[in-house]
């Protein structure tokens, strides 16, 4: 093999990579946390709600889990835009990832919900909670915390899957990825560089995920037990 | 601007015959190198298990889009011809066996240890601990995710696209490109994809209800 490697292009690329995984973490950061809320309220119906709020839901987690995350993408972009609603690549990106990321967190946070057992509520009514203060205190921190792993490794795996919306020309990592190979050819180089940033990213993501799981259940860690 | 007519609807369901192609490559080769996968974590050799997971961390920490991108210009720096369905194939087998191995290792490990202990008390050997007692059992609690898991392969042939491989995702953007006429096309696209994806979560939810009742 007579191949000869070339990084030379990162010496004046580099900028142009550092903006595409800024551009990432901005876009995943904003899709994890509403597709959080999303997730939740709609786990919240699934399992508390009205049966005519249920069915809607359940559809709509149907219908995102088992469709590919590149054709939701092209609807909101391209089929959108068709329909005389114009919105730009970033802003599709994140109502696609949103949309996505709440039906996988609903079906997340569902598991966890049922596992908060009927004398918890019980026991929160005696004690006079409100019922924000029961949802808040009762149900949602605790359920979070049961499935914390589960929801952590989702958000991981959202953020490698916003390099898809690279194919709308959101100008992500992948897409400055695609760029700086169609200028320099050398798009093995490139690539390898790309899945390194990817696998930075993610490392940091499941560090900073751990961190914010220490902050948010601080009760686990003085008490030592697995709830 | 042509009108959208059946002939576009054919030429869908033949790209989704790709599209189940390229799964069914992907699920063998995955299994295949998958299972590898698995044993190599569970072995009682710190280095291989170090090599496993290594592999495993490396692969669910890129995205396959990078993965197709990396063997389809890569197989071109070795020289050889670039054929989309084989770099297609060998990602996402190579994708899929790290899940795979993954599910499939925490299968192994949930056998319980007296099965070993008691295989080893009768003297089968290593390789008869696996084939006789630890496999068959693990295969039975294996079988509900890797059917769930089959969901994500199909939907995950739709990356293919991005070098050119025609399978369904291609095909609804090569006709968009001569009717303009996405919305409709990138539902009937999804409506197709959801076709293929949703007996199969049926399928792995009856699986895991009737492996939960049996025990």
């Amino acid at each position: 093999m007579s191949y000869q490697f070339d990084f030379s292009f990162l010496a004046d690329r580099w900028p142009d990579f550092v903006a595409g995984a800024w551009l990432t973490v901005q876009l995943t950061v904003v899709s994890i946390a509403l597709g959080l809320a999303v997730g939740t309220v709609c786990a919240l119906i699934r399992v508390y709600g009205a049966r005519w709020m249920k069915a809607p839901v359940g559809v709509y987690v149907e219908l995102i889990r088992n469709t590919p995350l590149l054709v939701q993408i092209f609807i909101v972009y391209f089929g959108l835009s068709s329909l005389g609603l114009k919105l730009s690549a970033e802003v599709s990106a994140v109502i696609a990832l949103v949309v996505n990321m709440g039906a996988y967190t609903t079906e997340i946070m569902r598991a966890g919900i049922q596992s908060i057992q009927r004398t918890q509520l019980e026991a929160a009514d005696c004690l006079g909670l409100t019922r924000l203060q029961t949802i808040v205190h009762v149900v949602l921190l605790p359920a979070m915390e049961r499935v914390y792993p589960a929801l952590s490794s989702q958000f991981v795996l959202l953020m490698l899957a916003s390099s898809i919306t690279s194919q709308i020309s959101a100008e992500e990592l992948t897409a400055t990825a695609n760029l700086v190979q169609s200028d320099t050819y050398r798009s093995f180089e490139v690539y390898i560089v790309v899945a390194l940033v990817y696998l930075a990213l993610s490392f940091l993501y499941r560090f900073g995920f751990w961190l914010i799981g220490l902050v948010l259940f601080a009760r686990k860690r003085k008490l030592g037990t697995a709830l | 601007m042509i009108q959208l007519n059946a002939n576009h609807f054919i030429y869908l369901l033949q790209a989704a015959t790709w599209t189940l192609l390229l799964s069914l490559i992907a699920f063998a080769g995955g299994s295949i190198v998958g299972l590898a996968v698995a044993l190599l974590r569970v072995s009682r050799v710190r280095a291989l298990r170090a090599l496993s997971s290594g592999y495993i961390q490396l692969i669910q920490g890129t995205p396959l889009l990078i993965i197709l991108f990396l063997s389809y210009f890569g197989l071109g720096i070795l020289g050889y011809k670039l054929v989309p369905i084989v770099a297609a194939g060998l990602s996402l087998t190579f994708y899929a066996a790290a899940f795979l191995g993954e599910i499939w290792r925490g299968c192994i490990e949930a056998v319980p240890k007296t099965q070993w202990e008691a295989s080893d008390c009768l003297g089968l050997n290593r390789f008869q601990q696996y084939a006789y007692v630890v496999l068959p059992q693990a295969v039975k609690l294996a079988i509900p995710p890797t059917v769930g898991f089959m969901v994500q392969i199909v939907k995950n042939t739709s990356l293919a696209s991005v070098i050119g491989f025609v399978e369904l995702a291609r095909a609804g953007q090569i006709i968009n490109n001569s009717t303009f006429e996405p919305f409709v096309i990138f539902t009937v696209v999804a409506a197709i994809y959801f076709a293929l994806c949703y007996p199969l979560s049926l399928a792995a939810r009856a699986l895991e209800r009737k492996a939960h009742a049996g025990r």
